[in-house]
């Protein structure tokens, strides 16, 4: 396979005296999605805002796109091409989503905001990812459902060229059908050359979109599996810590 | 370029336009709706009350009235827009033309004498800014302080008279004088070539990006709205409104302070409206972890916002100076509220990241209008306060109603 976009090797975090990431590796590939799952605790969420330069490592080394890099703000990782979509998904109700795409980043021409031209490659965007369901690229926020909502902010990272965009639980609030558009949506990315990260505690999501699992457990990457290769049982397996097979 | 599917909301024709303004008027969002219809009434309900209301001198008098609340409510709408207060803004402008008329009075030159006011405004507001922003004192309590020292450094530096007059004639002139005839239709004229002007910039750029533009007849009907009203407004200032009946005694012509109030108000629009700092004051106000994460400076913005809302105070203050002709060291303690007032009912919400400048400035027009209807009609300054003080709790409430019913319920943690 070709160079990965980025390859984690032993990485690692403590807070204090807790070693919450005790040499870590991951690799994810242009085009793949590898979801990223763990019991709570695991340190899921820690190896993500390492990668986003919000919280940067103690030790280890990142390769992106097979150069080594520092990671240590998350200016440093959005010029690299790495993009988050929180949980939280961090949108302004109050503004539309033309202006949520682009904040931040607003173009600006003849002295002032370039509304037009915002307007135009936002709406291109959404399309690029077959989004069929919002009334007007102009419409609030907070008139948007949870689903669309995280809509915008995938479609965001889009925008703003990444290379890797990691989903930290995209699914996790909502109902059956959001949850499938959003699941087509990430498939969309990876589909369109996006390596994609995806932290997930629903199995299902997992194995209906992810190409690769990598399961930590209490701080070790315990597996990385092919998603063709595996089952259900094993990576709760590996979940749980029943099965331990450290480094895959 | 390939074809947009997706809508953005302008295309369609006028009456479908018209249609989606109405359903969006049910949704709640009713912009300045609500304000102009208070406005309406008030007129309406005074008119019938007093028969001086109506009069043209109280025509001209309600917009030089109206003129120091505007400045004031347009200089809190850049904190409130980030959901935060200052309550120091009147007191700071206070102070301010305090140090200007007693620095002029000891002989300075009196344009010196204000920037040196002007230079307070941005230190004061510096100062509250980064208490909030950087240290994270509520700015309800760091300009309550200022609200409580700066009447004592005004006592300071007026003396034991408490009052200084003001003695610049070319800041008298801003509330006392008025522009010659033509000049009020030359003003008129460069609004509507403004207005035109800038609807047929944002087309062309709408155009240039291949992007639908709403029907072209919107954009005469605001002008041809804008036209009718501000002709009838400068014709009716420019009528003879002396009670004198003495040859030379006319008083007629557009206020000094309108020019300069439009101005002004303009330029924070356009800030607010077309500027990426604009766009980031609301993005702070509305999610300021979510432009953090944006990588918005969210402290240098707070910080810059309480800087420009004591400058634009110390307009209001300029303005004030100027009627009054005197400063003393209560100038500016009661003015704040009102202009919290006129904001919110301008539509502007306490909660942060909601609002307009015009709509405020159309709120200080009602709260003016109800200041001045009052006076007329006899009622003491106790009614008054007790009127200006439920307006804004009313405001206030249906400000709460209104962010329960949209975003606040929905909102996901
Ligand atoms: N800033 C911090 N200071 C101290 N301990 C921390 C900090 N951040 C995380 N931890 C600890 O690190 C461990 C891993 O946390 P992390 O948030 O990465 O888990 P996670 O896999 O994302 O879990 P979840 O599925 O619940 O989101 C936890 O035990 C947590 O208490
Ligand atoms: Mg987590």
């Amino acid at each position: 396979m070709s160079v990965p976009v980025v390859q984690l090797s032993g990485i690692k975090k403590s807070f204090g005296p807790v070693d919450v990431l005790k040499g870590v590796d991951l690799v994810a590939h242009a085009g793949r999605v590898t979801a990223l799952v763990g019991d709570n605790g695991a340190g899921k969420s820690t190896l993500i805002k390492g990668l986003s330069g919000v919280q940067p490592y103690d030790e280890g080394q990142v390769l992106f796109e097979g150069q080594p890099v520092e990671l240590n703000s998350p200016r440093q990782a959005s010029a690299l091409g790495i993009e988050v979509v929180y949980q939280d998904l961090a949108l302004c109700e109050n503004l539309d989503i033309v202006q949520n795409m682009f904040l931040g980043r607003e173009e600006i021409s003849q002295t002032t905001l370039d509304e037009a031209s915002m307007e135009y490659q936002a709406a291109l965007a959404l399309q690029s990812l077959s989004v069929k369901t919002v009334k007007s690229v102009r419409q609030k926020v907070s008139s948007l459902s949870g689903g669309q909502r995280q809509t915008v902010a995938i479609a965001r990272s889009v925008l703003r060229a990444a290379k890797l965009v990691i989903l930290d639980e995209p699914t996790a609030a909502l109902g059956v059908a959001q949850t499938e558009q959003v699941l087509q949506l990430v498939r969309r990315l990876a589909d369109q050359g996006y390596a994609v990260i995806m932290i997930s505690h629903n199995l299902a999501d997992v194995f209906k979109v992810a190409d690769d699992i990598a399961v930590l457990y209490l701080g070790n990457m315990v597996a990385q599996l092919k998603t063709s290769e595996t089952n259900h049982n094993e990576v709760i397996g590996y979940i749980t810590g029943i099965s331990q097979q450290v480094k895959a | 370029m390939s074809e947009l599917t997706l809508k953005t909301g302008q295309e369609g024709t006028t009456a479908e336009q018209f249609r989606a303004y109405l359903s969006r008027l049910r949704a709640g969002d009713m912009g300045a709706l609500p304000a102009v219809g208070a406005l309406l009434v008030l007129v309406a309900l005074f008119g019938s009350l007093s028969p001086y209301f109506l009069s043209l001198i109280n025509f001209a008098n309600l917009f030089v009235q109206a003129a120091t609340l505007m400045m004031m409510a347009a200089a809190l709408v850049f904190v409130i827009l980030i959901g935060e207060i200052d309550l120091s803004a009147g007191v700071t402008a206070g102070t301010g033309m305090a140090i200007f008329v007693k620095l002029q009075i000891g002989g300075m030159n009196w344009i010196l004498a204000l920037a040196l006011a002007f230079v307070l405004a941005l230190a004061t507001g510096w100062v509250i800014g980064t208490f909030v922003a950087r240290i994270g004192v509520p700015s309800f309590v760091v300009s309550l302080a200022f609200y409580l020292a700066f009447p004592g450094v005004m006592l300071w530096i007026l003396g034991d008279g408490g009052v200084l007059r003001l003695e610049v004639p070319e800041v008298s002139a801003i509330m006392n004088k008025n522009l010659p005839a033509w000049g009020g239709w030359v003003l008129l004229a460069l609004c509507v070539v403004v207005t035109t002007l800038m609807g047929l910039w944002d087309r062309a750029r709408r155009t240039k990006a291949k992007l639908p533009n709403r029907p072209i007849v919107f954009l005469f009907i605001k002008v041809a709205g804008l036209i009718v009203l501000g002709g009838a407004t400068v014709a009716l200032l420019n009528m003879n409104r002396s009670q004198s009946v003495i040859p030379g005694n006319e008083i007629m012509g557009v206020p000094l302070v309108i020019p300069f109030a439009l101005v002004i108000l303009f330029i924070a629009t356009f800030t607010l409206d077309r500027t990426r700092f604009g766009r980031h004051l609301f993005a702070v106000g509305g999610n300021p972890e979510a432009a953090r994460r944006a990588g918005i400076k969210v402290a240098r913005i707070r910080i810059t916002a309480f800087m420009v809302c004591s400058v634009l105070a110390m307009i209001s203050g300029v303005f004030n100076v100027s009627r009054i002709g005197n400063v003393e060291s209560a100038a500016g303690k009661s003015i704040v509220l009102s202009a919290v007032a006129a904001a919110v009912v301008g539509g502007v919400s306490l909660f942060g990241g909601r609002g307009r400048l015009a709509h405020a400035a159309i709120g200080a027009f009602v709260i003016a209008i109800i200041d001045n209807g009052l006076g007329l009609i006899g009622m003491s300054a106790g009614v008054n306060f007790v009127v200006t003080g439920s307006v804004l709790l009313i405001a206030a409430t249906i400000d709460a109603l209104a962010r329960k019913r949209s975003g606040g319920s929905i909102a996901r943690t």
